[in-house]
């Protein structure tokens, strides 16, 4: 379990003061996967640092299992290190170690022995699929294999949590998912906690539990991702889910339309209702349907559909309360003129 | 005739060139020693790096600017009373290796910084993620790491010692720089400045290269 108490980084220079992370709070549960989302100088980074304190917070406390991070000697906390692993966008291997030594290094900082480092490096390079590249140099690897050495070399001295800075960023879709799938593996297989930040909500979507907004140093927005991606409150947050739940009707369409254009969120249970087709029988309207899309915020589906209904007004306006009551979310694009 | 005069010159050539290897090695060794790790003090006490501190940088720092900006004929001058504390003697090649070991300190120490400095950040971070300790850092990541660089540094400053070793010759230190002036140039002995350029050009040359091949083979990028 991971707790960040007030936590806040300020960047002090002659010229001025930058808050980077501004009284965040938050406490990450045991074995999720928990999202950190904003754009690029919101902050996300430099509050995932302070979480294994490579960034040293100005003001609030770190707890990793109980343990105040904050409170340690640099000893102490080289070693509470060692249970917290951490994975890069530019992976961050080292250039002149083979794969097998890029592993073996995080180990010899935890003092194992020769023998053990050994037989655990081909255990973790097992677990990521690189065996047969032990003895190769990164220069000579994939993004995806590389951070895959990433992923080995944090998961070296069994830690309990995975910190994962933008690890999908530099790479391209295909290899995305397959680093997302193992990040998926790790933490239903190992139980480790995950906390990652990205800009994509693909990512988003795909792994995480829970999410955090963050704009300009601050939490705007925090939930279960399925509540985020149904209900977002905040605008950044609208924003950011439009990548994943938009779609732009074209301008013709809507003008053109001699009907009245609505649009019907479908959540969890009533995603599997038929609703639309309940609606069509009960009412003399047509009913058209110019965009549909559902998309599953990992296992739990959310749609959307945008219908054209014409008719009379009177029955369509009947029509429209009736799917209200079903899902209690609808909105009108468009009425016809 | 011109083999003649080369031939008569030989012992002279060759207790030269001993000369300079002995006074440059002398220089290259304590540059090796003392340069390398200033150069990476330097380099880890700077800002955001694991040891950050900025008064040993501040001080370090100065003291190699001072030592750098002062002309090598001046330092050699200066020093004398260092050198005849140090051998017992002002004049020879092992007196005049005190005064060029001063002047490839620093000068090396700058060099290695440097290369430190190329490293990717985000590797070092990496390792102080992991809970390495700062020993281990400087000697699995920062080494290695610049490894390809510092060799280079050092091929640099081989070449310039040779060339700061000519003027030795000031305190009798010998060498083939100092041969190249007292004989070909006081005396205006054409024969003797070619030759000892010559082997100057191909003493240079042969490290140069030796440098880069050894450099670019312990580079894994």
């Amino acid at each position: 379990m991971i707790e960040i108490q007030s936590l806040t980084k300020k960047y002090v220079t002659k010229k001025q003061t930058v808050i980077g992370v501004d009284n965040v709070s938050i406490t990450i549960e045991k074995g999720e996967v928990y999202g950190i989302v904003g754009y690029s100088g919101a902050g996300k980074s430099t509050l995932l640092r302070c979480l294994n304190l490579i960034e040293k917070p100005t003001k609030g406390r770190v707890l990793v299992d109980g343990i105040d991070l904050t409170s340690l000697s640099e000893k102490q906390l080289r070693r509470a290190r060692q249970k917290i692993g951490m994975i890069f966008q530019q992976f961050s291997l080292i250039s002149s170690k083979t794969v097998f030594e890029n592993v073996a290094f995080a180990l010899k900082a935890a003092g194992h022995s020769k023998p053990y480092i050994q037989k655990r490096v081909l255990e973790l390079l097992d677990i990521v699929g690189l065996q047969d590249k032990k003895d190769i140099y990164p220069a000579h690897l994939s993004g995806g294999q590389k951070q895959r050495v990433g992923i080995a070399r944090a998961l070296a001295n069994n830690p309990t949590v995975l910190l994962c800075d933008e690890a999908t960023s530099a790479l391209d879709p295909t290899t995305t998912k397959s680093i997302l799938q193992l990040l998926k593996k790790i933490n239903q297989e190992l139980g480790i906690t995950i906390v990652l930040i990205t800009h994509e909500m693909e990512v988003v979507k795909d792994l995480c539990h829970r999410v955090a907004v963050m704009q300009e140093g601050r939490l705007i927005e925090e939930g279960p991702a399925y509540e985020i991606f149904s209900n977002p409150r905040e605008p950044l947050t609208k924003q950011f889910i439009t990548s994943i739940l938009d779609f732009d009707l074209p301008e013709t369409l809507i003008k053109e339309s001699k009907g009245t254009i609505i649009k019907i969120q479908f959540e969890g249970k009533t995603a599997g209702d038929a609703i639309l087709s309940d609606t069509l029988q009960k009412f003399p309207i047509k009913g058209n349907i110019l965009h549909g899309k559902i998309e599953y915020i990992q296992n739990d589906p959310l749609g959307i559909l945008i219908i054209e209904f014409s008719g009379e007004s009177k029955e369509v306006a009947a029509a429209i309360e009736y799917i209200k009551e079903r899902t209690g979310s609808l909105e009108v694009i468009a009425h016809a003129a | 005739m011109l083999l003649n005069t080369i031939t008569t010159l030989l012992p002279d050539l060759n207790k030269a060139f001993f000369e300079t290897i002995y006074m440059v090695g002398i220089a290259l060794v304590i540059a090796l020693l003392a340069g390398l790790p200033i150069g990476i003090l330097l380099f880890i006490t700077s800002r955001n790096l694991f040891l950050d501190n900025k008064a040993v940088n501040a001080i370090f720092g100065f003291v190699v600017n001072i030592v750098r900006s002062v002309p090598y004929i001046i330092l050699l001058v200066a020093l004398l009373p260092l050198t005849n504390l140090l051998t017992g003697s002002t004049i020879g090649p092992t007196a005049a290796s005190v005064s060029l070991s001063v002047a490839a300190i620093p000068f090396f120490a700058r060099l290695v910084e440097t290369s430190l400095r190329e490293i990717d950040k985000g590797v070092i971070e990496a390792a102080v993620a992991v809970g390495a300790s700062r020993w281990m850092i400087i000697k699995e990541v920062l080494l290695p790491e610049a490894k390809s660089g510092i060799l280079q540094g050092f091929t640099i400053t081989t070449i310039s010692l040779i060339g700061y070793s000519a003027m030795a010759g000031i305190v009798g230190g010998g060498g083939i720089g100092d041969l190249a002036i007292r004989f070909g140039y006081y005396r205006y002995d054409n024969t003797v400045m070619v030759t000892t350029v010559i082997i100057l050009i191909c003493l240079v040359q042969i490290i140069q290269y030796s440098g880069d091949k050894f450099s670019h083979l312990v580079d894994k990028r």
